[in-house]
């Protein structure tokens, strides 16, 4: 069967560390970063490779921060 | 080298699902960290984006906020003085009525100094779709009450809370423009969930759709946070809005296609 895999580009200097996308992940994929970006703010990275490319964070983030692909491997 | 995680070979053209719509310019919004305005900017400006009229799309901003949409939106916004963008969207739509209209305003904007133009511009029926921002407190000006601050709710200028016996009642405007002969659609939706934001594009391209068919007019409320005035994180503001919101804002369509929606 064939199964999806995903992954997503975090433009980091947009996002403001809302948290509000890790809360909308099913597959826990993200944590926000002990660094910080230009504006001062703990930004969201990926912790592993469980992406499966749904676009809950893309789609709840209110500041367009996520890029999201899919693909049926 | 730290570990990224990253498919490149995932990371292809053919692969893309999601990325930033063109209808949005790339400024970065000055909203706080979560507010929902960012999300519902997003939107309205996906469903232009998708239905190709970004070149045939005039935006109504109001005060409050979203005062500056203008710098977001990558297509025509004319920002109207407090409350009256519905007034100014009259006027737009009917001297441009190729163009579609639409007006995007807070609850202080649209339900207390622009009450007026509100119901009247929904009884008259205008061909335009308001766009209502419902995070039940003056966010721009400091967290004061709004007229739709829920009872017991504290805000700046109610510390204690909403005592309704002396500040009245909120106001369940949409509620209201529903009954009006002029509304064709009329919906209360919210962006904190991925589901409740696709839920919330669909009606949108809804409202919009009835404007190229003349339906008349389109009210779309978005229950949103407002976490700095509700003085909670983000995460937190989107689950009080749960816990407090939508059990007196209730969600769904209030009037479709002109008839009301009974709920019981
Ligand atoms: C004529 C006038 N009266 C009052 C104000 C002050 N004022 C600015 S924004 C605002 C209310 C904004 O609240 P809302 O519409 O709910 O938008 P939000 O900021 O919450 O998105 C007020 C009262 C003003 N700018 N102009
Ligand atoms: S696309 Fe889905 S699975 Fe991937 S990070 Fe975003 S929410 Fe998680
Ligand atoms: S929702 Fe957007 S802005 Fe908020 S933490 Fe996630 S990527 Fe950053
Ligand atoms: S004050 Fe409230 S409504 Fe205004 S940007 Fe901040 S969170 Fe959003």
């Amino acid at each position: 069967m064939a199964k999806v895999v995903g992954d997503i580009i975090i433009d980091i200097e947009r996002c403001k560390g809302c948290e509000v996308c890790n809360a909308a992940c099913p597959n826990d994929v993200l944590e926000m970063s002990q660094e910080v970006n230009g504006k001062g703010y703990h930004y969201v990275i990926k912790v592993n490779a469980d992406c499966i490319g749904c676009s809950n964070c893309a789609v709840v983030c209110p500041d367009a921060v996520i890029t999201v692909y899919r693909a049926k491997v | 080298m730290a570990q990224t995680f990253d498919r490149p070979e995932i990371q292809t053209p053919e692969n893309l699902v999601y990325s930033k719509t063109t209808c949005l310019t790339d400024n970065v919004m000055h909203y706080c960290p979560g507010c929902g305005h960012g999300t519902a900017h997003r939107l309205v400006a996906e469903v232009i984006e998708e239905m190709g009229i970004q070149s045939e799309t005039i935006g109504v901003a109001p005060v409050g906020c979203s005062v500056l949409a203008y710098n977001y939106f990558n297509f025509d916004v004319q920002q109207a003085a407090h409350g009256r963008a519905p007034a100014v969207a009259t006027a737009i739509k009917r001297l441009l009525p190729e163009k579609y209209v639409f007006t995007y305003q807070g609850d202080g904007d649209l339900a207390a100094i622009g009450t007026a133009e509100t119901i009247h511009a929904c009884n008259r029926g205008e061909n335009i779709v308001i766009v209502f921002i419902n995070n039940g407190i003056y966010g721009m000006t400091g967290g004061q009450m709004a007229p739709t601050t829920l009872p017991g709710m504290p805000t700046s200028t109610s510390p204690y809370g909403r005592d309704v016996e002396t500040m009245g009642n909120p106001l369940k405007i949409t509620e209201i423009v529903a009954m009006l002969p002029g509304t064709h659609f009329v919906t209360r939706q919210a962006v904190h969930t991925p589901a409740a934001v696709r839920k919330t594009k669909k009606s949108l391209r809804m409202a919009f759709e009835n404007q190229k068919l003349n339906k008349g007019l389109s009210f779309v409320e978005i229950l949103s946070n407002c976490n700095s005035g509700w003085k909670l994180s983000p995460v937190k503001a989107n689950k009080w809005m749960v816990d407090n919101m939508f059990p007196f804002y209730e969600l769904g369509d209030l009037k479709v296609n002109g008839e009301m929606i009974n709920k019981d």
